[in-house]
């Protein structure tokens, strides 16, 4: 059991679908019931993962390997770092929670639907999983299916156009990503005379930085699209307003970080001079800073609640890449710390969405207005979300954005600067909405008699809250856990980094948090 | 001089014969049976496949006992390898599957005769000579045999008007691209004396690759192979015939036909023509990129399910000519391998088309099939698998067959070829995906199940279970591959 306790926690959620598959359609609530049971149980077999890794070990454990395809060279081949870890247990979580917030919003159809939802649970996982490339991209092409099926059938008036669109979006992108993949295994082959998608074999290459470049270019429009960078990103606002609740809080907690993922267990590693040419690192940066501060301005100026979110989240994610090509490690190991804290606060704002939405129907910011008087629970999570969004001191944003900062600061002061107008921004448009929902006197009669939060809902909330309070008050065993992955990621990208880093400045990212409180 | 039709040429012949023979019985049989009982001779039809089958793997087991790579017959006009046993059990699986699935679509069709099952084996038996074939006159005639029943069988629905239009196209089109055909071997002759391909290409190869008369030769065969493979600008027949032929046909049409004409393609390209490659890549590369061009982009609104497949097919003939134009050991093996997951895939997305068919209702324009998942959702499940796999999206067996042509394409250097190739995936997910939205998103007209049969079932069955489980454990299927590569 012990050795295979990742594919457990892989198959977990594939052996619940088979199961759910058997169940006849018309008993819609023993469907719901195992559905919610298969996430709850994918998380809590997830947490073993927690207390079994060895946050001092570097390198990637609990590894299982078996032959799969021999004759292409592609293994099952799983296993997990500090970076990895992470994400699985936002993925996990994020998966549960997601299936629990749908009870009543979904009525029709709910056997697919939550078949969908397993489905993609596994994908997702495996993307973080995978350590050898194949694998990795069956995983990465197979979350799309479900993810099209969840906006395309529960979704909203204009869910054809959005679904069709993330699906193409990706698909091109990732088919690009694709070449850059099979470009790599052939010059394995042509170097070491054997062909295999396994990372830490390819790493081993020694490209010329001509071709470091091409393939770059190649793998980055894959995760570009995906996080998405700026100006990639016009399949997000579509997507998220249209998807269902749970869709949007699974597209944005957890799909999105597969393209920041694959920057950092990717791109870094395998392509260590392209990712340290000027060039590169110079248009990655001002693609981030563009997206920060463009993704921040237009959600001031949206009038659908849900849109607005949807753009601050390419404001947010702007930061993970940021902190990505920084290329230090305050700057990735703030990435990391912040893709973490975006799915649980950005999952939380779609949540909070989703609770209303299925009492009024409407997004409409104007619509609403001193809702706080009606629903006081509802204002009280939707203010820590908010404020864990806009990066408050004692909640995870600030974590997160802080670190980040500190590492561009050391990359660039220039970038810093100008990335700090988006943390202002991001604090003007949220707060901005709170006011005009929450504040003030109820405007609008409809409103007058809204249901307060039900303790399923607020069950939905309160893990995250908690999450998010325990990052913000305590980040340290965070940090301990990504100083290894980073560490080597950094050592790999910049050779002799860590032996110039006697310089003061360099301090250990959580000692910097801990010295600013 | 070697003596006339040895035991040795027996033996390698044996395949086609029990093919036409049991063709022949079935003809016979047919007088005996009743009207209704007409799906008894799927049995007959099956028991030729056995014995078919049978002696394909003797043929196998007798080149591998022996440790030959090939067996050579009749003075070297007919060739057993890897290759032909390859391609022959691909044809085998095609013609039982639509033999399956063909009783109730005639039945309802109200065109229930026997010779149908005939014409499928001999055109089995026309194929297998395409395949073993390594003579110019073997293989023109494996090439007509298995092109004049198709004429026949494109135009079975002796009352429908589209039938007999799409018979009488094909037909005119595919005359005249024969003639092109000849005219190339005619020269070929000419050039090296012989028929034989190892002479031909000996002849071209002691020539200058841009040699007037080679190339003459080398273009005139070239158009003729494409019509077979319904590449652009040779691709018009195609659209037309798999709309009007009957769906069963159109089935068998589009994956038999298509793996027979790239055998007989691969032979000549990597035969006779193989010297003079710097001549006809160039060429071969233009129309890889307008087939794929014209496929992808003229799929994307049709709504006739059929006319949609027949142009997406269309475009998967541009993919495997990429594998030759790669040319390299991956390539080739990329083509097999594409030709054996494109026969079930394809075959599979046909056969769910024939089941649309009602007694009142064609069942071809994807109103018909709106809301299958409300009406049978085990047929759009496996729809939707079989889609995926056209499109090419892991972990369906289709991605296997673009994952060998995309890294052949990377191995040879061909990047802006591979770029294009990628993007059409892109685009091909948007024609199937109207399909998709169509089955699960759209709300069907009426909640009737879909018509179904044991053979229709199995028939299903069997794609579905290969097109995933290739997808998901090819090995065995991969090492099938490269046997077949072994010349």
């Amino acid at each position: 059991m012990d050795q295979h306790l990742l594919s457990l926690v892989l198959f977990t959620p594939l052996a619940g679908l088979v199961v759910l598959l058997l169940i006849p359609s018309r008993q819609k609530d023993l469907i719901r019931v195992w559905a919610n049971l298969v996430g709850f149980v994918g998380f809590l077999i997830s947490l073993p993962l927690v207390s079994r890794f060895d946050r001092s070990a570097g390198g990637f454990q609990m590894v299982e390997r078996a032959g799969w395809i021999p004759s292409l060279g592609a293994q099952y081949l799983v296993g997990i770092d500090g970076i990895s870890l992470l994400l699985i247990m936002l993925t996990t979580l994020v998966g549960f929670l997601a299936i629990l917030s749908s009870w009543t919003a979904i009525q029709d159809r709910v056997k697919e639907y939550y078949a969908m939802f397993l489905l993609l649970q596994t994908g997702m996982l495996g993307v973080f999983m995978a350590l050898d490339f194949f694998l990795f991209y069956v995983f990465w092409e197979l979350v799309l299916v479900p993810m099209y099926f969840i906006i395309g059938v529960w979704g909203g008036p204009r869910k054809l156009y959005a679904a069709i669109k993330f699906f193409l979006y990706t698909l091109a992108g990732s088919v690009l990503m694709l070449l850059g993949i099979l470009t790599l295994y052939f010059q394995h082959a042509q170097q070491f005379g054997s062909y295999t998608f396994e990372i830490s074999e390819l790493m081993k290459l020694d490209l010329p930085l001509g071709m470091q470049q091409w393939v770059f270019w190649a793998f980055f429009l894959g995760f570009a699209i995906k996080v998405p960078m700026f100006p990639f990103h016009t399949w997000l606002p579509d997507a998220h307003v249209e998807a269902p609740t749970a869709g949007s809080v699974i597209l944005a907690s957890v799909l999105l970080k597969m393209g920041t993922y694959g920057f950092i267990r990717f791109s870094l590693p395998l392509l260590p001079k392209a990712s340290m040419d000027a060039t590169i690192v110079k248009t990655l940066a001002v693609l981030s800073i563009i997206g920060i501060i463009y993704g921040a301005l237009v959600s001031l100026m949206q009038a659908d609640w849900k849109k607005l979110v949807a753009y601050s989240s390419v404001s947010h994610l702007g930061f993970c890449t940021l902190g990505i090509f920084a290329l230090n490690p305050n700057g990735l190991a703030g990435s990391v710390m912040q893709q973490l804290n975006h799915g649980i606060s950005t999952g939380m704002l779609f949540l909070i969405i989703g609770v209303l939405y299925e009492r009024r129907h409407t997004r409409e910011i104007a619509e609403y207005g001193g809702l706080a008087h009606v629903m006081p629970k509802y204002a009280v999570v939707f203010a820590i979300a908010m404020l864990s969004s806009a990066g408050l001191p004692l909640l995870n944003g600030f974590v997160g954005e802080f670190t980040i900062l500190q590492g561009a600061f050391e990359a660039s002061h220039v970038w810093a600067a100008f990335a700090v107008t988006g943390v202002i921004l991001g604090a003007a448009y949220l707060l901005w909405l709170y006011q005009r929902t929450m504040l003030g006197q109820v405007t609008n009669g409809k409103n007058l008699h809204l249901a307060d939060l039900s303790p399923r809902e607020l069950a939905v909330f309160l893990p995250l809250m908690a999450w998010a309070l325990w990052i913000g008050v305590y980040p340290k065993p965070y940090f301990e856990i990504l100083e290894k992955p980073v560490a080597q990621i950094v050592e790999r990208v910049r050779p002799g980094y860590f032996q110039g880093a006697a310089q003061a400045a360099r301090t250990s990212p959580a000692e910097v948090v801990a010295g600013v409180r | 001089m070697s003596s006339f039709y040895t035991a040795s040429d027996h033996f390698v012949l044996i395949p086609a014969i029990m093919l036409a023979l049991f063709g022949c019985a079935v003809l016979l049989f047919d007088l005996l049976v009743e009207p209704r009982q007409r799906k008894y001779l799927v049995l007959l039809v099956t028991a030729g496949e056995i014995f078919t089958g049978v002696a394909l793997v003797r043929q196998q087991m007798y080149l591998s006992a022996n440790g030959l790579s090939q067996l050579a017959a009749f003075q070297g006009s007919l060739t057993v390898d890897g290759f032909a046993i390859f391609f022959n059990w691909i044809f085998l699986a095609a013609t039982l599957i639509v033999a399956m699935v063909s009783y109730k679509y005639l039945d309802i069709a109200g065109e229930h005769h026997g010779e149908y099952y005939g014409l499928l084996l001999l055109a089995q038996c026309g194929m297998f000579f395409l395949a073993a074939g390594t003579d110019l006159i073997t293989l023109f005639i494996g090439l007509e045999l298995m092109a004049l029943c198709f004429y026949v069988m494109v135009g079975f629905l002796r009352t429908e008007k589209r039938s007999n239009e799409a018979a009488m196209k094909y037909l005119l089109l595919g005359a005249f691209s024969s003639g092109f055909l000849v005219y190339g071997f005619s020269v070929m002759y000419g050039i090296s004396g012989s028929t034989k391909l190892a002479d031909v290409a000996s002849a071209i190869g002691s020539r200058q690759p841009w040699d007037p008369v080679v190339f003459l030769a080398m273009v005139t065969t070239t158009v003729g192979l494409l019509f077979k493979i319904s590449a652009v600008p040779f691709h018009m027949w195609a659209p037309d015939a798999y709309e009007g032929a009957p769906t069963t046909v159109t089935a068998y049409l589009s994956v038999a036909s298509k793996a027979a004409s790239m055998a007989f393609l691969l032979r000549i390209f990597l035969g006779p023509l193989a010297p003079a490659r710097v001549s006809w890549e160039w060429l071969l590369s233009a129309v890889a990129i307008a087939t794929m061009t014209v496929g992808n982009l003229a799929a994307i609104n049709q709504n006739n399910i059929k006319r949609l497949l027949a142009y997406s097919s269309i475009s998967h003939a541009g993919y495997m000519l990429l594998g030759l134009i790669a040319g390299n050991d991956t390539g080739i093996k990329g083509v097999a391998v594409y030709v054996l997951v494109y026969t079930f895939m394809n075959l599979g997305a046909f056969l769910v088309v024939v089941a649309l068919r009602r007694k009142d209702i064609i069942g071809e324009e994807l109103d018909d099939i709106a809301g299958l998942i409300h009406r049978s959702p085990g047929y759009a499940s496996l729809m939707l698998i079989f889609l995926l796999s056209l499109a090419g999206i892991p972990p369906t067996a289709g991605f296997l067959g673009k994952y060998y042509i995309f890294l052949s394409l990377v191995e040879t250097q061909h990047y802006t070829l591979a770029v294009i190739a990628v993007l059409y995936v892109a685009v091909a997910i948007y024609y199937y995906f109207r399909i998709v939205r169509a089955m699960f998103i759209r709300d069907a007209a009426d909640r009737v199940p879909l018509a179904s049969s044991l053979g229709l079932r199995v028939a299903l069955g069997v794609s579905g279970v290969l097109t995933l489980g290739i997808g998901i454990y090819p090995e065995p299927f991969l090492q099938m591959a490269q046997v077949s590569l072994m010349r």
